[in-house]
């Protein structure tokens, strides 16, 4: 569903480590200069390694967390129809999660290492997954905007230097479209309906709004790490840029809808030829990326309780494998 | 590391035919505990849009690759063969397509 820029290790920029091998750096970086894919076998700088190794995991769980703010409305679809949309939706996020963390583990980190350090905290995931989904508008609306912010930030990822996570972008954009096309049209449905229908639609956007401005990462005056990934070709355009591009792309949408957004300050700029737009509350987001947003210990809860409460079937399963495999080379002996 | 990277399920690519007349192509990879586990997950990790008509799972630990720093003694002999190509050799128009 969605990844972030996020920023949230600053300090992982090093200066390169000098007994590194001079001739495959420059070998590395001309590939990258040509716009050249990296391959998982190919030789990589340890700091290019491990920005991906973060990057490929965090956006691996917020696909898998994503599926929980959606999988509460399952069983409160309002048709068959409905129901049957989220429920390949929410198993699509599930899709997603895992072609990333494939793509992460060509790198050298296991699919275990990388559940461990979710369940623990070490991991970040998207702080959009730590609100809530009060009403049933919150599902279209999350498919209309969410998933809108989500495919704004992933198209130029699939332009990433690195092959396997490119690869793993663009399966997935092909598939987000369809998430964002079933929101909008769920939202039109509504705003067709009753006048308490129009205004569970309007509710929804004005809680939703910001949250999904923040999604785009902060500003880029405040994002120490984009200019290496920028050179790395794993990151191709800021923060900010693509939050404008969101908006500018999302106001026409929500005139077709009928809704309001909800900002005051947000108009046309004919100099710009782009969209201005109000203050983010940046504190607000912080506060929920560092574990204080209204449903963060309830999401790693369910994650963590899925988890120990399947373990019983990966084991069986594991150890129904190694059965049948022994008792084949024995039948074979 | 409290994960024990042994009790993981083993990693199994992924080879996908998208349709009859095509040959199968790598399309990912997936843990499973077996192969016929395998050819499930696959089934619902990679083909949930009608992606293909066949597919092929192949445990990872099966597969041979050559290395990256064997590139040059493996692939470059064949630059300088250009008269290998169609394109080396120059015909009269009269002779028409050939």
């Amino acid at each position: 569903m969605y990844t972030q820029a996020l920023d949230i290790h600053p300090q992982l920029a090093t200066p390169l480590v000098a007994t590194e091998d001079a001739h495959k750096q420059t070998h590395f970086e001309e590939t990258i200069n040509h716009e050249g894919k990296i391959e998982p076998r190919d030789w990589m700088p340890a700091h290019y390694r491990k920005t991906l190794v973060r990057q490929i995991s965090q956006h691996a769980h917020s696909e898998i967390v994503g599926m929980l703010p959606e999988g509460n409305w399952i069983s409160r679809a309002p048709s068959l129809k409905r129901k049957a949309i989220l429920i390949a939706k929410v198993q699509d996020e599930g899709g997603h999660g895992l072609y990333l963390y494939s793509a992460a583990e060509t790198l050298g980190t296991s699919r275990d290492q990388m559940l461990e350090a979710l369940h623990t905290g070490r991991a970040k995931y998207s702080s959009i997954f730590n609100y809530p989904t009060l009403t049933w508008a919150d599902v279209g609306v999350i498919g209309w905007l969410v998933d809108g912010a989500a495919i704004m930030n992933q198209i130029p990822l699939c332009r990433c230097s690195y092959g396997p996570y490119a690869r793993a972008m663009v399966r997935i954009c092909k598939e987000e479209s369809f998430h964002q096309r079933q929101g909008f049209e769920s939202l039109m449905v509504m705003m067709q309906g009753t006048p308490e229908q129009q205004a569970m639609v309007q509710d929804a956007v004005n809680r939703w709004w910001w949250k999904c401005l923040a999604m785009f990462g902060p500003p880029d005056s405040d994002s120490p790490n984009s200019e290496q990934s920028k050179r790395w070709g794993i990151k191709r355009i800021s923060n900010d840029d693509l939050r404008q591009s969101f908006i500018d792309a999302t106001v026409p949408q929500a005139k077709v809808l009928g809704v309001s957004l909800p900002d005051p300050d947000l108009k046309w700029n004919e100099e710009r030829q782009h969209h201005d737009y109000g203050a983010i509350d940046w504190d607000e987001f912080w506060a929920t990326v560092n574990g204080k947003g209204p449903c963060n210990k309830e999401r790693l809860a369910t994650r963590v309780k899925a988890w120990d409460e399947g373990a019983w079937v990966r084991e069986a399963a594991l150890a129904f494998a190694n059965k049948q495999q022994a008792r084949q080379t024995k039948e074979a002996a | 590391m409290s994960a024990n990277a042994s009790n993981e399920w083993p990693l199994w690519e992924v080879f996908v035919r998208s349709k009859q007349g095509l040959e199968h192509r790598h399309c990912g990879s997936l843990h499973a505990s077996d192969a016929a586990h395998a050819m499930q997950m696959a089934r619902d990790v990679y083909t949930r849009r009608q992606e293909g008509v066949s597919l092929w799972v192949v445990a990872s630990a099966q597969i041979h690759a050559s290395e990256p720093h064997d590139k040059a003694a493996l692939f470059e002999p064949a630059s300088d063969k250009i008269f290998r190509h169609p394109s080396f050799y120059e015909i009269p128009d009269d002779v028409g397509h050939m």
